[in-house]
């Protein structure tokens, strides 16, 4: 039995916990992480799923992610389907009774906000569409704004003992949220109507709030790679009024993309979509600042 | 009133009556020049600060208006959620998925039997031609808030005629605290890493050969489980499963009940941020009765180590992973062979590695072996140890158009004879309806 020795000292390093008052929250993608860290600070203990270079539709239920659930207080994650493919099967496997849907520890971020794109019909040949709209939803910032609402809402009652300092944070973020929102907007307004094509329907969001107009998808159905002959086709239907760049989220193939911007001599801009995405995005509100940044690098 | 100053001390540089020097006068144009500057600026600031105030109210009202407009957006969604909520008769219904599985085989011999191995259900490479394999259709639901339900019904055809079986009838506790939960009913055990996976899901056109040499293809139970995660922050799962059925290598009958118990216990991690393994170790225990076409009646003991590494680069734009699994299984029974003392080891395992190379496109190794030795006994029997362990080496492509679809073909050098032989598979396997996430 001596043997066993190494894995029970091992087993012990593992079991001691982390920060035994904070409250354990799994976050399925980075921008629900970023906002946990505002308002939960140091009262919350945040596990993200996702980085921003991993596509937050195919992920798999692997081992760390189904222990992250088993010990979570709560699960924050997008819904409207994004997670369809795994995140089910994970409150499955984790037994844990408190995060699962329709209790107080599972928390789905569209359930908050207005979705756009709601298909009128729903079929696979359409390629991965979500009956719910489009799952996208971080990327408007008034979606932030309810949704933040929501969520120190829920915190606070999860963990009523600390109720006045989620309060506080949701106060006080909303009011650096809301003042950098203005200075976006005041700065957007030279984007307007800027044309773009876009890899997946991941900036439908954007483009609504800052009122973008994206004249294509390379993906002609959600979720499946374009072929050749849709991209040919894409080519020619943009070469008589070519757009103003070509956008795409750091997951997505850069492939097609890159393909596109060459024939039609536009730049591709790979846009951070999410917190993490490069070193100088550390949370929602640089995000949005380098997004901005990068649109009107564009539109120069 | 220094501007009445500077006036006065115009007006009397500019007298004649007066005489100035040069010098003096400079000095108090310029000292004007600056006042009137000052005041411009004054001006200047003045007007920017109400501008700006002017822009910023604007956009508030546009603002408040947008809100407004999305709060009446807002409430229409609402209100096409409530009503879509409408009590149909099939609002309850449970998710439904359906996979469809065909293949074309070109086999020079097949086989039906492992040299050494009491045969534990239908294995082998099959016939040539082409076979429409099995179709299946799967139920799943919540049944209410403590239990969660799932159906997998198989249709095949043998020697003519359709044969619906029960592959899984499940239930699963959803309330149970701390990392526990409870199945009853039929399910895959979770002895060894692929036994858990419906077959639709396997990287190759059919099992490794320690799977169909020990296994039959695939140990179901007809029972419970119980699983427990230790809180930690890898996984670190221990669970036991007791049958009462007979799926192989456990016979059902009044004499063996229950006829098997299986203890297992998994693990696994993430290293960094590109990889992921999971390890395993299982052992099943059953007390067989009358086993088999030549009875086995005696003890079983099968252990399973197993192990699985994926890799995918930080980058997910690339598109390229990697798969490494292997299993070892070990088994000794002990007991009655056709009236015979029976008393027999043997062993197996499987390596293989599926890289995908492109976003639809992956291509497969596998090499799997199994070993008897069964002693002298059992010449002319199905126990006979062969002359050599029997192998095989295969290699497979597949292409999968989404994530519903997956056409393969695949190559397989076959070793388990005597004499090495060559089979051939294009394959489809296409899966309609709900489809719910494959296990890691």
């Amino acid at each position: 039995m001596r043997f066993l020795l190494p894995i029970v000292a091992l087993v012990a390093i593992q079991l001691a916990p982390s920060d035994a008052d904070a409250l354990d929250v799994f976050a399925c993608e980075p921008e629900w992480a970023a906002l946990l860290v505002e308002l939960g600070g140091p009262d919350v203990t945040v596990t993200t799923a996702t980085t921003a270079y991993q596509d937050p539709h195919m992920l798999e239920a692997r081992p760390s992610l189904i222990a992250a659930v088993r010990n979570a207080d709560l699960v924050v994650c997008t819904g409207a389907d994004l997670e369809v493919g795994w995140l089910p099967l994970l409150l499955r496997r984790a037994g844990n009774p408190g995060v699962q849907p329709g209790g107080r520890g599972n928390f789905l971020a569209a359930d908050f906000v207005r979705r756009l794109e709601i298909p009128r019909s729903i079929d696979r040949s359409q390629g991965d569409v979500h009956p719910q709209g489009n799952p996208h939803i971080h990327l408007h910032p008034r979606n932030i704004e309810r949704v933040a609402d929501a969520l120190a809402e829920r915190l606070a009652s999860i963990d009523a003992a600390n109720a006045a300092e989620y309060q506080s944070r949701q106060e006080d973020f909303l009011k650096r949220w809301n003042a950098a929102v203005l200075g976006f907007e005041t700065r957007a307004a030279a984007l307007r109507g800027m044309r773009l094509a876009s890899h997946h329907r991941s900036f439908s969001y954007l483009a609504d709030w800052l009122e973008l107009d994206i004249v294509a998808t390379l993906e002609s159905k959600p979720g499946i790679p374009p072929s050749g002959a849709q991209l040919a086709a894409l080519l020619e239907q943009l070469t008589p009024n070519p757009p103003a760049g070509v956008i795409r989220a750091p997951y997505e193939n850069e492939k097609p993309s890159l393909w596109l911007s060459d024939r039609l001599q536009i730049p591709v801009v790979q846009l951070p979509y999410t917190v993490g995405a490069t070193d100088d995005v550390t949370d929602l509100i640089s995000l949005y600042d380098k997004s901005l940044q990068m649109l009107e690098a564009l539109s120069q | 009133m220094k501007f009445a100053q500077s006036v006065a001390l115009l007006a009397v540089s500019l007298s004649p009556a007066v005489a100035v020097n040069a010098q003096q006068a400079g000095d108090a144009l310029a000292e004007l020049r600056q006042e009137v500057a000052e005041l411009r600026s004054d001006y200047e600031n003045r007007l920017r600060e109400l501008e700006e105030r002017l822009a910023r109210a604007e956009t508030l009202a546009g603002v408040a208006s947008r809100d407004a407009g999305e709060a009446i957006e807002l409430a229409e969604q609402t209100a096409i959620d409530q009503n879509s909520g409408s009590s149909a008769a099939n609002t309850f219904n449970p998710a439904i998925g359906a996979v469809l599985g065909g293949s074309y085989a070109k086999v020079d011999n097949g086989w039906e039997q492992i040299p050494g191995f009491q045969s534990g259900g239908e294995i082998g490479p099959g016939g040539s031609g082409f076979s429409v394999g099995e179709a299946e259709v799967n139920l799943k639901a919540n049944v209410d808030d403590k239990f969660f339900g799932n159906l997998t019904v198989g249709i095949h055809e043998d020697e003519g005629e359709a044969e619906v079986g029960v592959e899984e009838a499940w239930l699963q506790s959803t309330r149970l605290p701390a990392g526990v939960s409870v199945t009853a009913g039929r399910f895959f055990s979770a002895t060894g890493y692929l036994n858990g996976f419906h077959f639709h899901a396997d990287d190759f056109v059919d099992r490794p050969l320690p799977y169909q040499a020990f296994l039959g293809g695939r140990y179901t139970v007809d029972g419970l489980q119980a699983r427990w995660i230790i809180p930690s922050k890898w996984l670190f799962e221990v669970g036991t499963e007791v049958n009462w059925g007979g799926g192989f290598p456990a016979t059902a009958n009044e004499r063996t009940s229950p006829g098997a118990w299986t203890f297992f216990t998994k693990t696994g991690g993430d290293i960094g941020n590109g990889h992921s393994w999971q390890a395993g170790l299982a052992h099943t225990r059953a007390d067989a009765s009358d086993r088999g076409a030549t009875a086995f009646s005696g003890m079983s003991d099968l252990s399973i180590a197993d192990f699985v590494w994926k890799w995918a680069p930080v980058s997910g734009a690339s598109a390229k992973s990697f798969k490494l699994q292997g299993e070892y299984f070990a088994r000794t029974e002990d007991g009655d062979f056709d009236d015979l003392p029976y008393n027999g080891e043997q062993a197996g395992w499987y390596l293989q590695g599926v890289y995908q190379f492109a976003r639809l496109w992956r291509v497969g190794v596998r090499h799997d072996a199994v070993d008897s030795d069964n002693g002298p006994l059992f010449i002319g029997t199905e126990l006979e140890d062969p002359d050599h362990s029997p192998y095989r080496n295969s290699v497979m492509l597949d292409w999968s158009p989404s994530e519903f679809s997956r056409l393969r073909m695949q190559y397989t050098r076959d070793r388990v004879l005597s004499y090495a032989e060559n089979q051939w598979y294009l394959q489809y396997i296409m899966s309609i309806g709900a489809h719910g996430a494959h296990q890691y």
